[in-house]
């Protein structure tokens, strides 16, 4: 279910490291919480942002959750097709969903995130 | 979720095998969607969906004086209330303001059954009780006799007609008849909350499991499926119908709120018109309108409308709209801003976002 690969945040947030690039997600578990997303409002390129800031919200017919970055880091590539088609972010939460790739400016903000197993067992006392 | 203090319709197994997802509502555990909000709310628009609504409250009136009291509680006027027939009406204050919205239906010469929201049930028993003095009425609170199911959409006849000897179509809208569905008593009433045409079925509680499944398998070929409060929602607000606690409450009247089809001034006293022939006068300041976001966003409760750095309205629903796709809401706006084409903008979080006036409502079913 979460992908071993990914590091994932208390608040539902995933993001896979890629050399000295993040891409950052929301998880399966917080698209199911949502349910079908209609929404997604993403920040612009280039744009930097601090540990835990809100970098953009999505909505879904009954709720709105905004997405928090566990990363400091500079937007450099946002999913337009997730614009264009919210739904992928119910179809494919952890692939095809994915909200932005950032340029991290530190490894040590990592440390605070849990693996997939963490995450689980996170999940299943209920996520908060 | 697992709160033991919230109150379970009888329809709660039902809903748990089917997948639901149960949430808090006033008070009850209630499923707010099954297979999507999305998907329940195009179903009801195209076929039809099968939703419970057990949890609102029903009160029975009867007596020689029933008509009298209720023609004085209530701002609708029951002098033109066929037997078989309901009519939208609703408990005010002697503000004009609203106690609740509500249905009433004459059973008899001098026999009535109003029904209620959900969350307003104790306090509405209580307000028409407490205000029986003078009259010759029994007044009795009766929500746990009816388990209550709504069919709705436009299949919604066709799927209930082979379960019933009643002639559905010689039931107007807004009539209802005493008769059977599947072989158990139930009232069935020609009325809903969804713009659809369909029937909302009153039935013995234990009963109701019974014709739940019986519906849904004989609906299944026409598309029914179970629908929950999440589209039920969607589906009013579309249809541009009142919810209290949104639309409608203890500060507002139906001046502001565009309710004054059911509230008839001439009909002689009643609760609350002293105070609505005075507003009517003095003019109020604040209008309800349907409005369609322009900009990027989706509109909730609780925003503001805002003109420079001033908060002159409030959005009192919003949502996601399945059947036109964009966001869509209600809101009050003062009465510079009521026609439609009126530019207003929404404070959404924080950000200015672009809205335009339109006319409500904002779905009117095909005839």
């Amino acid at each position: 279910m979460y992908p071993s690969e990914n590091l994932y945040s208390r608040e539902h947030e995933w993001v896979r490291i890629e050399d000295d690039i993040c891409v950052l997600g929301i998880t399966e578990f917080a698209q199911h919480e949502l349910g079908e997303v209609v929404f997604v409002e993403l920040p612009e390129m280039g744009q930097a942002f601090d540990t835990g800031d809100e970098i953009g919200t999505i909505e879904s017919v009954k709720a709105v959750a905004e997405v928090y970055t566990p990363l400091a880091g500079e937007i450099v590539e946002i999913n337009e097709a997730l614009v264009d088609d919210p739904e992928l972010l119910n179809e494919d939460p952890h692939g095809d969903g994915w909200l932005v790739k950032m340029r991290f400016s530190s490894a040590d903000d990592l440390k605070s995130l849990m693996n997939a197993e963490q995450y689980e067992e996170y999940v299943k006392s209920g996520g908060e | 979720m697992n709160d033991a203090n919230l109150l379970r319709t009888p329809l709660y197994a039902c809903h748990q095998k089917a997948g639901a997802r149960l949430v808090d509502f006033a008070g009850w555990e209630m499923p707010v969607q099954y297979s999507g909000v999305i998907d329940e709310h195009r179903a009801v628009r195209t076929a039809a969906g099968l939703f419970d609504v057990s949890h609102m409250g029903q009160i029975h009136v009867r007596g020689p004086q029933a008509e009298a009291y209720l023609q004085w509680l209530t701002p609708n006027d029951l002098g033109k209330l066929a037997e078989g027939r309901a009519h939208y009406s609703a408990f005010l204050t002697e503000r004009g303001t609203y106690v609740d919205d509500l249905l009433v239906y004459r059973l008899g010469p001098a026999e009535f059954l109003i029904v209620v929201n959900a969350s307003n049930a104790d306090k509405d028993f209580a307000w028409a009780k407490a205000r029986t003095a003078g009259f010759d009425v029994e007044i009795d609170n009766v929500s746990h006799r009816y388990a209550l199911l709504a069919l709705q959409g436009p299949r919604a006849i066709e799927i209930l007609a082979p379960l019933t000897a009643t002639d559905l179509s010689a039931i107007k809208y807004y009539g209802f008849a005493h008769g059977q569905v599947d072989g158990a008593r139930a009232i069935l009433s020609r009325t809903g909350y969804t713009g659809e045409d369909g029937f909302e079925l009153y039935v013995d509680p234990e009963e109701a499991p019974r014709l739940w499944d019986r519906l849904l398998e004989a609906g299944a070929a026409h598309g029914l499926i179970p629908a929950g409060l999440g589209a039920r929602d969607t589906l009013r607000l579309e249809a541009a119908m009142a919810l209290y606690g949104h639309e409608i409450d203890d500060q507002t009247t139906p001046l502001e709120a565009n309710l004054m089809w059911a509230v008839k001034l001439d009909k002689g006293d009643f609760v609350g018109r002293e105070a609505l022939v005075s507003a009517r006068e003095g003019g109020i300041a604040r209008r309800l309108v349907g409005f369609e976001v322009v900009g990027k966003g989706i509109a909730r409760q609780g925003h503001a409308i805002v003109s420079g750095d001033d908060t002159v309205g409030v959005v009192t629903s919003g949502t996601y709209s399945p059947t036109f796709e964009k966001a869509l809401g209600m809101a009050y706006v003062p009465l510079g801003s009521v026609e439609p084409g009126s530019p207003l903008e929404l404070d959404i979080r924080g950000k200015r976002v672009a809205a335009v006036v339109v006319p409500l409502p904002f779905y009117r079913r095909p005839r």
